[in-house]
């Protein structure tokens, strides 16, 4: 009966609206989802925290799957996600740390007091790769692959939960992935 | 979490207030044309005070990316370009002004379909009207308001009037 | 123990508004006089305890009652008494409150004036809105309660969100709420005719005075809104097409399109199933409105803390009485009469191209607000829909709207001779064309948007004229004009001319604050002078000034143009004690052709402050147009017609409205 459903229509519209506002109230609106994500990581060159010497470049992390963890001193959140991170380098997940924005003097400290999860860290002084790398809110782990394709971003302090249901499981198929 | 959140929003109100956050003292006399620069970073979102423009927001993050701006600027690059600087990074989300392209035909074109479609349903509906020949209120329609304004006005004038059910 | 007896007070209200929702409307159906008598009282008593409610939460902040914890978190001893009385609704719980107690205010008024109407009617009516009262007193009691307590109490409370600390900003939520609240009354009108059954002239002219009103205080409330974000927030913006401005907008937008459908249906029967649907949209929007500011789905400027529990009450809320009107409306809609024919030049078919571009308009922006919350539920990427777009989308539509807008009022009902129209529009196109061309020559504005503006403008003046001159062919002299006026329909004549003048001074500010205004970042050592757009601005430095609650920077600037004085400003940058937020105040130098706008900023060494200087032209022309639209609609609930209903009040017994229950048939 067209006539009906003509009369049907504002109910309709309502309905699809009222379900996606209740779809709205379980996402979060201010998590913004990276571009980077299934793209190559950005290239970068940065010294190391502890021996400024030595070069760090996206090149490190091809052959492996590992993390990359954007931390700093100043960032209060990071230390609610460190003690997680302390337990996966036990584990065996190879995390890169990069100190974004921070004093070389105060990072070395802080690694020394909570313990250094880290098998290297880049330096960051000024931001500019954290911002090729599309940080805005410390700390963020992005999880790259074998062939140093970025796969997966987090933001916001790790906890075991959303570890072991995002990402754990994600780590564990790159890693059975061949090449 | 929610006392870091709580943070945030104080720190990015306080940033509406200060609303001099685009003021870094950079140099317009070179390449940046001062009002394209404005412009610009007024039609970026800031990641970290989302309600807040580039241009507004006082937030760290949104000093940097200025910065980033301005230097692009220096270096001869266009409003493109330099959108598309950001974009490859953060997304569109950064684009006040949604870029035209098949993922936001919806928002782009679908006022203009709901305006065709409109206009027809518009037009139809004129059409069945200019037949139809009826009396602009019905008879009845008519008589009950009448008496419905007659009651209004009995009332008015004469308190006692005698229930009529 | 006070603040024990507001809770309880509204505990009191929420149960009177369970009796007010259900034996009228159980009356109504199976014609129970002594039922439906009870609609009133209830109303009655519900106001009075809310009242007593909202009494309770002002006497805890004046007191500063810190074992409540609303008052403690919002609430602070160094407060001026005034934003005292504000901060009471400063937050969630307490607006919320106000919220309620406005919709009791509106429901006590509809059984004042509403005297005259049938008894079944007023019953069903207030049945309505008491359950809507219903709904947001248990979301009040259930997840948001105003009076709880802490303890131990607190010495001393969070402070007033210093951004709240205004005047603009105290009076701006109770008049928007007036207005979202009061579409609720042309909502209840609506379910009352479609219970009903009888969707008539009666309802339309029942229903438009409440409308007109609501639909007063709403825009009203923007403009405020929009005024406040002026001054207060120191960028010089008045509209940023934020979620929340969006949230006022939209039902602005659906309630406009309304007025100008119940003209319609009042005049001529027509279009009844149209302006019924409307009623229920607008009043959804101003729902909809109170679910995205609180719910915390979108990312906005002032957000209530969001919290999911309360946005899934709301939506739960929204959805029962949205979706349950909608169901009445499908159901109902197909018995509903179709009103008298008209031909395709008419005013019915103006009007309903009205509605459709108003339609059109709150539907895009409903889109730009949902389609980052869309975009991301359907997995298709964040996107931000700002300005740039809101602003596009505006400029293509609103002109069609404005060029209807013209024509309309100078259409007869039912049919209009083309030829006849032509005539009488050729002039108005002309001049303003020409007019419009003229004024975007490089040698006067130079813009083609200026120009365009003129002509809109132009064109809604002159026609507007032509309209004055219509109703005056046969009438001359000042004693006419009143006479006129005080007639049947006059001030609702005089209403529509002075909204739609509203609308060409708003257009011209728009535009011409848009394209002309300058803006001008700087750093001053005190004496130095600058120059901006003629006005020569020389900073005198600043001092240390000690506010109630707050510590300033007081700066003066002086502005001279060709030698004289114009004005001395007072920007001042604000840290206040407790939140510790640095707030601007900006100096402004208002005028009725240009503002002059200055905003502190920071010191930059040596007695050197950034400052921000604007020029802008024009600007106090967007508020005028808004008062204009306001005060139009004011005039125009104060018609005749309705004012005859007015008087019908006093003289009622409750014997003849027992009678009445005659003249409404049954359901």
């Amino acid at each position: 009966m067209p006539r009906f459903f003509r009369y049907l229509t504002p109910l309709l519209v309502f309905l699809a609206m009222a379900a996606l506002l209740y779809k709205g109230l379980s996402l979060d609106p201010k998590k913004v989802p990276s571009p980077l994500v299934d793209r190559p990581a950005p290239a970068f060159a940065l010294p190391e925290l502890h021996s400024p010497e030595i070069q760090l470049s996206d090149a490190d992390f091809k052959g492996q799957v590992s993390l990359l963890n954007v931390w700093a001193t100043w960032c209060v959140s990071c230390r609610q996600e460190h003690r997680l991170l302390m337990a996966l380098e036990r584990q065996g997940i190879p995390i890169y740390g990069l100190n974004y924005k921070d004093e070389r003097d105060a990072a070395i400290r802080w690694l020394q007091q909570f313990g250094d999860p880290y098998k290297a860290v880049a330096f960051d002084a000024d931001g500019r790769v954290g911002i090729d790398w599309g940080v805005y809110g410390t700390p963020e782990t992005f999880v790259i692959d074998k062939q140093g394709i970025v796969r997966y971003k987090h933001i916001g302090p790790l906890t075991t939960e959303s570890f072991d249901r995002d990402i754990r499981p994600l780590i564990e198929k790159l890693r059975g992935a061949t090449g | 979490m929610n006392l870091l959140r709580l943070l945030v929003l104080l720190f990015c109100l306080g940033g509406i207030n200060t609303a001099f956050a685009g003021l870094e003292k950079f140099d317009f006399s070179g390449n940046v044309d001062e009002e394209r620069y404005k412009e610009l970073i007024l039609e970026l979102r800031c990641l970290v005070c989302q309600n807040q423009s580039l241009g507004d927001s006082d937030a760290e993050l949104a000093h940097d990316l200025r910065r980033e701006v301005y230097d692009l600027m220096n270096s001869g690059q266009s409003d493109d370009q330099i959108v598309d600087f950001l974009v490859t990074r953060y997304g569109d989300f950064v684009l006040y002004n949604p870029p035209v392209k098949p993922d936001t035909y919806l928002l782009w074109f679908g006022p203009f379909a709901l305006l065709v479609i409109g206009i027809l349903v518009l037009l139809r509906t004129v059409r069945q009207r200019q037949k139809q020949t009826a009396p602009e209120i019905s008879a009845e329609e008519q008589a009950r308001l009448n008496k419905i304004l007659a009651d209004a006005d009995a009332a008015n004038s004469n308190s006692n009037r005698e229930p009529r059910s | 123990m006070i603040p024990e007896l507001g809770q309880f007070a509204l505990i009191l209200a929420l149960v009177l508004a369970l009796v007010q929702s259900i034996f009228p409307l159980v009356g109504s159906l199976n014609r129970t006089p002594s039922w439906v008598a009870l609609a009133r009282p209830a109303a009655w008593g519900q106001f009075v305890f809310l009242a007593i409610a909202f009494a309770v939460l002002t006497h805890a902040f004046l007191v500063d009652d810190f074992s409540v914890v609303y008052v403690a978190q919002h609430g602070n001893t160094q407060l001026p008494t005034i934003y005292k009385f504000s901060a009471v609704w400063g937050a969630h719980e307490g607006s919320l409150l106000l919220w309620v107690l406005i919709l009791g205010t509106w429901t006590v008024a509809v059984s004042l004036f509403g005297r005259h109407l049938p008894d079944v009617v007023l019953a069903r009516v207030l049945s309505v809105m008491g359950m809507i009262s219903i709904g947001f007193l248990s979301f009040l009691l259930f997840t948001s309660n105003p009076f709880e307590r802490v303890f131990p109490a607190p010495l001393e409370g969070g402070d007033l969100n210093p951004l709240l600390q205004d005047f603009g900003l105290a009076i701006h939520p109770p008049m928007l709420y007036m207005g979202y609240v009061g579409l609720s009354v042309a909502f209840a009108f609506a379910i009352s005719a479609l219970m009903g059954g009888k969707l008539d002239a009666a309802w339309a002219r029942w229903s438009r005075p409440w409308t007109l009103i609501a639909w007063v205080f709403l825009t009203i409330g923007i403009v405020l809104g929009s005024w406040w974000a002026y001054y207060e927030l120191g960028w010089g913006g008045w509209w940023f097409w934020d979620p929340v401005e969006n949230a006022s907008f939209m039902p602005w937008l659906a309630a406009t399109a309304l007025i100008h459908s119940l003209a319609v249906t009042e005049k001529r029967g027509a279009f009844k199933r149209w302006t019924v649907l409307l009623a229920l949209t607008a009043f959804s929007l101003s729902l909809l409105g109170t679910f995205l500011v609180r719910s915390g789905v979108l990312t906005s400027v002032h957000s209530f803390a969001a919290d999911p529990a309360r946005g899934l009450f709301i939506l739960i809320f929204l959805f029962i009485v949205v979706g349950g009107s909608l169901v009445l409306y499908a159901v109902r809609a197909p018995d509903i009469t179709r009103g008298g024919g008209f031909g395709m030049l008419s005013r019915e078919s103006f009007l309903l191209g009205n509605n459709l571009l108003l339609l059109i308009t709150t539907a895009f922006v409903l889109l730009g607000t949902l389609a980052p919350l869309l975009y991301d539920a359907m997995g298709w990427g964040k996107i931000s829909v700002g300005f740039p777009w809101f602003n596009s989308m505006f400029v293509i539509f609103t002109p069609l709207l404005v060029i209807l807008m013209g024509i309309g009022p100078l259409t007869r009902w039912k049919q209009h001779d083309p030829k006849m129209l032509g005539r009488t529009l050729r002039w108005a196109f002309v001049i303003s064309v020409v007019a419009g061309i003229v004024a975007a020559l490089p040698m006067l504005t130079d813009s083609l948007s200026a120009g365009f503006a003129i002509a809109l403008s132009l064109w809604l003046t002159t026609t507007l004229l032509l309209t004055l001159q219509q109703r005056f062919r046969n009438k001359s002299g000042f004693a006419a004009i009143w006479r006129d006026m005080n007639g049947q329909g006059g001030r609702a004549y005089y209403g529509m001319w002075l909204a739609h003048l509203g609308i060409a001074v708003f257009i011209i500010g728009v535009t011409f604050v848009t394209q002309f205004d300058i803006e001008k970042d700087v750093r001053m050592s005190p004496g130095q002078e600058i120059e901006l757009s003629g006005y020569v601005f020389r900073f005198d430095g600043t001092k240390v000034h000690q506010g109630p609650n707050y510590r300033s920077d007081l700066g003066t600037v002086h502005v001279s143009k060709n030698g004289r004085d114009v004005a001395v400003l007072h920007p001042e940058k604000r840290t206040y004690l407790v939140q510790t937020m640095p707030m601007t105040e900006a100096g402004i130098d208002a005028g009725f052709t240009r503002d002059i706008y200055v905003s502190l900023g920071e010191p930059v060494g040596g007695g050197d402050w950034a400052l921000r200087l604007y020029y802008k032209p024009f600007v106090r022309w967007i508020w005028l147009g808004g008062l204009m639209i306001a005060a139009g609609g004011l005039l125009a609930a104060s018609d005749k017609r309705y004012r005859m209903r007015l008087l019908a009040l006093d003289s009622r017994t409750a014997a003849a409205s027992a009678g009445k229950l005659s003249t409404e048939g049954r359901a």
